[in-house]
């Protein structure tokens, strides 16, 4: 078995918010709580779960665009989680980001050329002639052509300029990408191609992705193992076939028969939630998902269940499947 | 049905000849080409037939506006149409001086306070303070403190305009770290300094070009003003506000000394807004509305 090329324990980031004059915190927005995951060479794992539950907190946390709270961050067997800004630059190489937002992803006063260059200037890896050369073949190989580097970003379409960001991430030739919903701003019919192009990518430079999204039927596509995140924490981590063929955690189901099927006649039985997600600022006691779970019994509401390995590379957080093993 | 007959409307619209650019900026060309015509006036004022404004001629005094005498003369005899055509050079002066003053001060306080909490903290309270105290009334007080010159009146009216730049670069410095593109900056290792440089300050200076204006042409207005009130520049130095303020004793019989370099000012201030407010439509509109 190989060594994973990032591997995080127990991530926490807390926002705290602050009031009055002396900004005394008033109140914590508990975004992670406690997440722990790896990610193999080559390997796609696919992070899902509802708006606000902290799935993008997780992608910014490993980037280390904000600050995690608590928790190691391991990249290649490097602990990242307390380095600074500075300390922080040479990683950047290993690991980089696609976000959500095509349009303000990218400055608007720089050339596409000037955006894609810009991480092989900061790392002195090609200047002048040499980086025009390498940013031209970023450009080829992420299905734009070379004659279009002079443009600005808004000459462009939502999906050229997701390319854009796409050729941005690639050109420091990192081993993980970061993509931030990638393709959720983007047209159904642009989806395709731009999911297609990060797995041409990841077959032809070994790269791995931590795919957030919230979109089912596109992680699917993409990951090889997934993540299911509510409120903060992992409910379900299995490798895709299994997630799902056979989810275990009553949210995982539930989140599953809510994705469309394209067969019109397919006849599921659709668990509805009833209520609002609970606000992160106090989440529920016991098991956060207690409050909705259509199976919750009195013990996951004051004991929160662990995260554990039912089968091999199958992990679950739910009293109903970890009691049954032990 | 609606679709129908919106489609062929707002197709033409779009494919339809575009107005010239002088039409689509109309108030920027007016602006402007005033603005050009006061600026050559006091530049070539030495050129445009005047006599040295300074120069008294008691027995002279008080003539209507004549031939030789275009503007008429003043109490101590001295030539109005030479003092106008000079006054502007020390409004445009002060004009321009302050607004180059303030913008580059405001902007440097303004990255400042806009990517580090204490120097932000400390700084914009004080700016508040100076806020709190109406420009006009701040400009005087610093001028009671000083000697009247053309470098006191600059710094003390450029002081009482910093902070609404330092405000504005500021709340754009806020607006735009937040944004994506930044982040996607600091995770392909760009270091700060440089964000700022290439990817914050590029997005300021539109709202900055439109905010200078502004200034300007509320610069030239205090200007007047301390100099109306004699706390500006010194009376050897022939300003619009001056020539006002001499003129007011006999304004009921002779109200042109008031008029003349009343419509002077008012048309340069008049210039440099249409030219802001024009610069504010034409350059990306996106970022001039967070004006």
């Amino acid at each position: 078995m190989t060594a994973p090329l990032l591997e995080i324990v127990g991530l926490k980031k807390h926002f705290e918010i602050r009031k009055g004059i002396l900004g005394r915190v008033s109140a914590k927005v508990y975004a992670v709580d406690g997440v722990s995951f790896h990610i193999d060479p080559g390997e796609t794992l696919g992070l899902v779960g509802e708006s606000g539950c902290g799935k993008s907190t997780v992608g910014k946390s490993i980037l280390k665009l904000v600050e995690p709270t608590a928790g190691t961050i391991r990249l290649g067997g490097t602990a990242i989680e307390n380095l600074s800004r500075n300390a922080m630059r040479p990683h950047r190489r290993d690991m980089q980001v696609v976000f959500q937002d095509p349009y303000s992803s990218l400055s608007p006063r720089l050339t596409a050329g000037d955006i894609v260059a810009e991480p092989l200037t900061n790392f002195g890896l090609a200047t002048g002639k040499a980086a025009r050369d390498r940013t031209a073949w970023l450009f080829e190989k992420v299905g734009l052509r070379a004659d279009q580097m002079a443009r600005y970003p808004h000459e462009f379409s939502g999906g050229q300029r997701q390319r854009l960001g796409i050729a941005r991430a690639l050109a420091l030739q990192p081993k993980l990408i970061v993509a931030d919903e990638p393709v959720s701003a983007l047209d159904v019919s642009v989806q395709a191609q731009v999911v297609n192009l990060l797995m041409d990518l990841q077959a032809e430079f070994g790269l791995s992705y931590l795919f957030v999204a919230h979109d089912l039927a596109v992680v699917e596509h993409i990951s090889h193992r997934v993540a299911v995140m509510y409120l903060g924490k992992i409910v379900e981590i299995a490798d895709r076939r299994t997630i799902f063929a056979q989810p275990l955690h009553p949210y995982t189901q539930a989140l599953l028969s809510a994705a469309p099927t394209p067969d019109p006649r397919a006849r599921k039985t659709r668990i509805v939630l009833s209520g609002d997600v609970p606000s992160p600022i106090n989440p529920p006691s016991g098991c956060r998902f207690h409050t909705r779970c259509p199976v919750a019994e009195a013990r996951c509401r004051t004991l929160e269940p662990p995260i554990l390995e039912i089968a091999p590379g199958h992990q679950v957080a739910c009293h109903l499947h970890t009691h049954a093993t032990n | 049905m609606t679709l129908t007959l919106v489609a062929p409307a707002t197709s033409a619209q779009t494919t339809g000849k575009r107005r010239p650019w002088w039409k689509r900026h109309l108030s920027i060309v007016i602006g402007g080409l005033l603005l050009a015509l006061m600026v050559a006036i006091a530049v070539a004022a030495p050129l445009l037939g005047t006599v040295d404004p300074a120069a008294l001629s008691p027995i002279r005094r008080l003539r209507m506006p004549s031939e030789q005498y275009w503007f008429g003369t003043d109490a101590l005899g001295r030539d109005v149409y030479s003092r106008v055509v000079y006054g502007a050079r020390a409004s445009l002066f002060v004009g321009f001086a302050v607004a180059l003053l303030a913008v580059l001060a405001g902007l440097l306080f303004g990255l400042l306070a806009g990517f580090n909490r204490w120097i932000d903290a400390i700084l914009m309270r004080i700016m508040d303070g100076l806020m709190s105290i109406p420009s006009v009334l701040l400009a005087i007080a610093l001028m009671a403190l000083t000697r009247a010159s053309l470098e006191n009146v600059i710094a003390a009216i450029a002081i009482a305009e910093i902070p609404r730049v330092t405000r504005l670069v500021r709340s754009v410095v806020l607006s735009l770290r937040e944004q994506p593109f930044v982040e996607a900056a600091i995770a392909v290792g760009t270091s700060t300094p440089l964000i700022l440089w290439r990817h914050i300050l590029p997005n300021t200076i539109a709202p900055l070009i439109v905010q200078a204006t502004y200034i300007a042409a509320s610069a030239i207005i205090t200007e007047a003003i301390l100099s109306f009130i004699g706390a500006g520049l010194p009376p050897s130095i022939p300003t619009w506000g001056n020539i006002i303020a001499e003129g007011r004793a006999i304004f009921q019989v002779r109200p042109h000394l008031i008029l003349i370099p009343a419509g002077f000012l008012s048309i340069t201030v008049l210039a440099i807004n249409l030219l802001g407010d024009g610069m504010r439509d034409a350059l990306d509109p996106r970022l001039a509305r967070q004006l």
